[in-house]
């Protein structure tokens, strides 16, 4: 089945992840205060002197740039994003608030310099391409003794290309969603596409590990194409089956978890999906091309 | 074999019934005391993110000191830092020096301080004291005085033994007397020989204090700051040198504060989202695998206790992001029953009797668990090495949790299934 159709599920594929390339050249990403320095600032106020307006007029008049106010979840929470902040000014800033509005809680404060940001990109890049190199490396070696018809490398290969593939999607949702919701993208963004790629690996060798299995027993006599459509088939619960109770967790964390984790949540919800959709349908058909072109 | 594995399940139960008093943070379950067990023997550690407090990072100016000495000036500015910390009452304050290219960085982890920005206040307070050596030069055109240059000397604060107040005998001004180091005794003996009749300057926070003239060479590593104090000021001053003076500048790049209400909040909302989650995951289980799933649920349960207790008995510092990864762990834990399962029930399918079904679906459900894990592994390792120490609280819990789940899903799963081999 799988096989038979292999053109349009990985065409599908192709489009979505060119759609999600395009969004991310297009809309770019909002980076977070950790990537290019500033201030996060969430306040609680007395709802009824408040709005995200009057707060917004009151800081942009002390002479703060770049002002961005949102609204929190509870009536009267607030949280502020603006330029770094040193700490003289922060504390000169929030007696004035309290002058301004009464009591003001603070909820949490962060103010990070640029220098920071520069390292964290740097080492971002590094982790991700160490995580993408050793689990391609890893599968390579682990199928090593599955050289026929497929050699494993080009196992090593296929998942290679699956793991850009589960990475690059839910990065271009964050692009779009950076560009309609103002969402950031900050270190826990590029720790959930690391995650992503270290999860969406287990449903590829899932489908992986039983045509090792059956290659092995059936001693070439098999066609490569009915193997793989055999090991999909047979496998096919269980690969979204192990997806579908992460997805429970990640659901129940992104309901009731605490709402500073809700988009790193929704990245891993989007990332597993996706990668489940790959290990069926894009990382078993795509050794079959391999297959074709390597003999 | 059977009686073995009951046993074996026996004491499994057994160790996590009291794993779970180990964890149980609250002294009532329900209205049942459960004596306050856990925080007795070992409280949790919670991290910033969740109890309120605050993580400060400062780089350290290090342009003023040789190449060679600069690991020790790191070394001196933690501890004296450390001890300022502790002036104001935080309990286990987390002071750690860390090195990224060309920049030195101290990390001060502050929790539950009400008062930052006070603690703020006096970290950077403390005074930088150093002495710098006075060119007079006369312009010979006109015979006028040009400004004087300072240049600094290698003589700073950082060797500075101890401090005291003393009073100025004629006009009874507050001073402060400095006692040098061994090596400071040195240094200062050499700079005075080299500038008898000259001035030397001595800058407290970048401010010129005093400059007074060396009439000659000081041995004995002893000197005299007179500078316009108050009493209290020339108090203050003594107290923060005898806590240390600082050995090089600093300046705060980054401050991330978190309120303790905002702190607990989170923590009972992630608490809860894990509790939701796993439950959910526990009754999918049994809705899809019926009597098997059952047994999940009970290899799911001693999963969770025992990992908390393993992050427990680690003393790992439980964030935010680390409660995240442990949640994840748990929707990755039962990942390892279901290969098994359903390799089992492929085996029964073909006619296997429940025990080879069983035995041959952990035999072949192995090489997908160990490589699917041995991923996960890696990229929490990757994770823990290359990144701040926000992920590394989650790297560790996933790590961890990943470990346990590999040991839950073989052993403890295995001896359910086999104790209760007959009733199926």
């Amino acid at each position: 089945m799988v096989i038979k159709y292999k053109n349009l599920f990985i065409g599908f594929s192709i489009i979505i992840t060119i759609a999600a390339v395009a969004s991310m050249g297009v809309f770019g990403f909002k980076q977070g205060i950790d990537f290019v320095g500033g201030t996060f600032w969430q306040v609680r106020l007395p709802s009824s002197e408040a709005s995200a307006q009057i707060l917004s007029e009151f800081l942009s008049a002390q002479n703060l740039e770049n002002v961005l106010v949102r609204e929190g979840e509870v009536a009267g929470d607030f949280s502020i994003r603006t330029k770094e902040l040193s700490e003289e000014r922060h504390q000169e800033i929030l007696q004035l608030m309290k002058s301004r509005f009464g009591s003001v809680e603070e909820l949490s404060f962060a103010s990070i310099g640029p220098a920071i940001g520069k390292e964290l990109r740097s080492r971002s890049l590094l982790a991700f391409v160490l995580v993408l190199f050793g689990i391609s490396l890893y599968i390579a070696f682990a199928f090593r003794k599955v050289s026929y018809p497929v050699s494993s490398w080009k196992y090593g290969f296929v998942t290679l290309i699956t793991l850009f593939h589960d990475a690059l999607i839910p990065a271009g949702v964050f692009a779009y969603l950076g560009h309609t919701q103002g969402v950031e993208v900050d270190t826990n963004f590029i720790v959930a596409i690391l995650v992503i790629m270290g999860f969406s690996v287990h449903d590829t060798i899932v489908v992986f590990d039983r045509i090792r299995e059956r290659l092995l027993l059936a001693k070439n006599r098999e066609d490569l194409g009915d193997v793989i459509n055999a090991s999909i088939q047979q496998t096919f619960a269980r690969s979204i089956n192990t997806s579908l109770t992460l997805v429970i967790v990640l659901v129940a964390l992104y309901i009731f978890g605490a709402p500073s984790l809700q988009a790193f949540t929704l990245m891993i919800l989007i990332g597993t999906v996706v990668g489940t959709y790959s290990s069926i349908f894009v990382a078993s058909p795509l050794l079959t091309y391999l297959q074709k072109n390597g003999r | 074999m059977r009686l073995k594995s009951i046993l074996t399940l026996a004491l499994l139960l057994l160790i996590s019934v009291f794993a779970g008093l180990f964890v149980y943070p609250y002294p009532t379950f329900n209205g049942i005391s459960t004596g306050d067990f856990a925080n007795k023997v070992l409280p949790w550690r919670l991290g910033l993110d969740l109890v309120g407090g605050s993580q400060l990072i400062y780089e350290v100016d290090m342009s003023g000191v040789e190449s060679v000495d600069r690991d020790s000036v790191m070394a001196g500015l933690r501890d004296v830092i450390e001890r300022r910390v502790n002036l104001f009452g935080v309990s286990e304050p987390n002071v750690v020096s860390s090195k990224s290219g060309d920049s030195y960085r101290l990390l001060v982890e502050l929790a539950g301080v009400k008062d930052v920005s006070e603690a703020i206040a006096q970290i950077g307070e403390t005074p930088f004291l150093f002495f710098s050596e006075v060119e007079t030069s006369e312009d010979a055109a006109n015979g006028e005085e040009v400004a004087p240059s300072f240049i600094p000397t290698q003589l700073t604060g950082r060797y500075v033994k101890k401090a005291q107040l003393v009073f100025d005998q004629i006009s009874n001004r507050p001073q402060i007397f400095i006692e040098f180091n061994s090596e400071g005794e040195v240094l200062f003996e050499a700079l005075t020989e080299k500038n008898v009749g000259r001035p030397l300057a001595i800058f407290l926070d970048n401010n010129l204090i005093s400059a007074p003239v060396v009439s000659e060479k000081i041995t004995g590593g002893r000197a005299q700051i007179t500078g316009q104090f108050s009493l209290q000021e020339a108090r203050q001053l003594v107290e923060r040198f005898n806590a240390g003076a600082l050995p090089a500048p600093i300046a705060l790049i980054n401050q991330q504060t978190v309120g303790a209400a905002l702190g607990q909040d989170s923590l009972q909302k992630m608490v809860w989202a894990g509790v939701y989650g796993t439950v959910a995951v526990m009754i999918f289980m049994v809705l899809y695998y019926l009597g098997l799933g059952v047994y999940a649920v009970l290899a799911l349960c001693i999963y969770v206790v025992l990992t908390l207790a393993a992050f427990k008995l680690l003393s790992i510092t439980m964030t935010l992001a680390g409660i995240a990864g442990f949640i994840l762990s748990i929707g990755m834990a039962v990942d390892a029953n279901i290969l098994i399962f359903e390799r089992t029930k492929e085996e029964l399918k073909a006619g296997a009797s429940w025990a080879s079904a069983v035995d041959a679906g952990f035999q072949r459900a192995w090489t997908s668990i160990r490589d699917s894990n041995l991923t996960t592994i890696l990229t929490a390792l990757i994770l823990f090495y290359f990144t701040s120490s926000f992920v590394k609280g989650f790297a560790l819990t996933l790590l961890i949790g990943v470990l346990v789940s590999m040991f839950s899903a073989i052993t403890v799963t295995r001896t359910i299934l086999r104790a209760f081999a007959k009733s199926n």
